[in-house]
């Protein structure tokens, strides 16, 4: 909390701010966006099968695989399993960026500078997270129903149209709001955890491999916990 | 000027330094000396107020640094170069960003005059031409130049130097002490040097702190150094037998026991 309210500052120089903003935008949008792609469209293929392999009656029409799959990509699949993944690839690097930044003492020349280090390092990160994290959800949502069709579609599951069919029958748009309120929560754990561990290393590289790997554990932690307050209260 | 009065420090309990006291006048190298432990980089920490001391104050021209709150230290800071002993330049940034750096931030100079503002104060550290190397292309004594480039681009009133020499070999450690030095005179700074380097003291050493076990055991000048009584200055600076000896040699010459102006050529012959 402390941490939190120290990044609360004027800024130094707002252009400087708004140029570290749109490169952390860049890093954590464009830097993750490969490995959700792939996450997504495997995701949303293996549901479609395995979805289709339990259900064996023949009285369970096949548009009931779609909206599965649908449902699960967009309530649990894109927010939760995205993040996690996530917490692992831009919380990592948050942490050993301001963990080798604090080590090497740049956070010391900042501070040396006349700059608010938390303000300046922190806030960008943290709001740029907010940003680009659940646009990547979206993303993953998009791409993991497309890959559930893809595979549907190649392994003679269930035919376009009906997949098509089935996204639109039953359709729940409070779904895709509850997907995106809990990206919000997810992105700020994601963000600020790594950021407290890595700003506040002591000690050199051991010890910032130590803090990037508590990041991710407790994110990861505190990600499955929020879901599944989140869920309770808003489901 | 930087005054020093009556700092203590203490982490988990443990006194660091305590009772310090000194003054460090514009224009000349002050030096802080010691061994490792004895507390000089809590000192100089202090100083710029990385670490907040428990008791005393630290005067910048008369007005209390210590006393001031963040808003106010942060001006001071802007009147602050520090050069760290490993460079800490950004990584991310090349070397023309990274001294650009502090004039995105603080100055509304023009981009024109601002890189002009780079390549002067980069021909100064006699690094010309370098500006789109990154710090990993750099080798010891080049980052150091950098990091001194990027600490004075902003005319600081102040100059802070957590040991420059530390990684350097001799050469460049002596190419760095009178830079520093120099730029010092040059610009009328403050400049205080933390180091274990004798080399430096020697050379440079205007005003001498020398400090044990946490706190100020002698002050002076290096001309004052050689002839000091004090055993444990004696025992940390001159710890080896050619420095002792040294020592000795330019004692002799004070005293009119060996001639000054001896031609060593003819000695050795």
């Amino acid at each position: 909390m402390i941490m939190l309210k120290g990044m609360f500052a004027r800024p130094e120089n707002g252009r400087m701010y708004w140029r570290e903003f749109m490169h952390q935008c860049s890093e954590i949008g464009i830097g993750s966006l490969g490995i959700v792609a792939i996450i997504s469209v495997f995701i949303g293929a293996v549901s479609t099968i395995q979805t289709a392999y339990q259900l064996v009656s023949p009285l369970i029409p096949l548009l009931t695989i779609a909206q599965i799959v649908r449902d699960t990509v967009i309530l649990e699949f894109a927010p939760t399993l995205v993040c996690i993944v996530l917490a692992g690839v831009a919380g990592s690097r948050i942490a050993s960026e301001l963990g080798n930044m604090r080590v090497s003492e740049q956070i010391d020349a900042l501070e040396i500078m006349g700059i608010n280090s938390r303000a300046y390092l922190i806030l960008p990160k943290i709001v740029a997270a907010l940003i680009m994290i659940p646009l990547l959800v979206v993303i993953a949502m998009v791409l993991g129903i497309w890959g559930g069709r893809l595979a549907g579609t190649m392994a003679g599951i269930i035919p376009a149209n009906i997949y098509d069919k089935g996204l639109i029958e039953f359709f729940v748009p409070y779904n895709v709001y509850f997907a995106l309120t809990k990206s919000y929560v997810f992105a700020f754990i994601i963000s600020s955890i790594p950021a407290y561990y890595g700003y506040h290393v002591r000690g050199g590289a051991l010890e910032i491999g130590r803090a990037s790997t508590k990041a991710v554990v407790v994110s990861c932690v505190l990600i499955l916990f929020a879901d599944y307050i989140l869920s309770a209260l808003l489901l | 000027m930087i005054e020093v009065k009556k700092i203590q420090k203490s982490f988990n309990g443990k006194t660091i330094i305590e009772d310090v006291n000194a003054v460090m006048k514009a224009g000349q190298c002050n030096l802080i000396i010691g061994a490792s432990g004895s507390g000089k980089t809590v000192l100089m920490k202090c100083m710029v107020g990385l670490f907040q001391p428990e008791a005393g104050e630290v005067l910048y021209d008369g007005v209390s640094f210590t006393q001031m709150n963040d808003e106010q230290q942060t001006e001071i800071r802007k009147e602050i170069g520090m050069l760290f002993q490993g460079s800490a330049l950004f990584d991310s940034l090349n070397v023309e960003e990274n001294i650009l750096f502090p004039l995105n931030m603080f100055s509304s100079d023009s981009v024109a005059r601002k890189k002009e503002r780079v390549n002067e104060v980069l021909e100064r550290v006699n690094l010309p031409g370098v500006n789109k190397k990154y710090p990993s292309e750099l080798r010891g004594g080049m980052k150091k130049r950098v990091a001194l480039a990027r600490a004075i681009v902003l005319n600081p009133k102040y100059l802070f130097c957590d040991e420059p020499n530390s990684g350097l070999d001799p050469q460049t450690s002596l190419v760095i002490d009178k830079l520093i030095r120099d730029i010092t005179v040059e610009y009328n700074m403050t400049t205080v040097i933390n180091t274990h380097d004798m080399n430096s003291v020697m050379e440079i050493g205007h005003y001498i702190l020398y400090m044990y076990q946490g706190h100020k055991e002698w002050e002076g000048s290096n001309q004052e150094i050689i002839f000091s009584k004090n055993q444990r200055l004696n025992d940390f600076i001159f710890a080896s037998d050619f420095l002792k000896d040294a020592k000795d040699m330019r004692m002799l010459e004070q005293r009119g026991k060996i001639d000054p102006e001896r031609n060593m050529d003819d000695l050795l012959k």
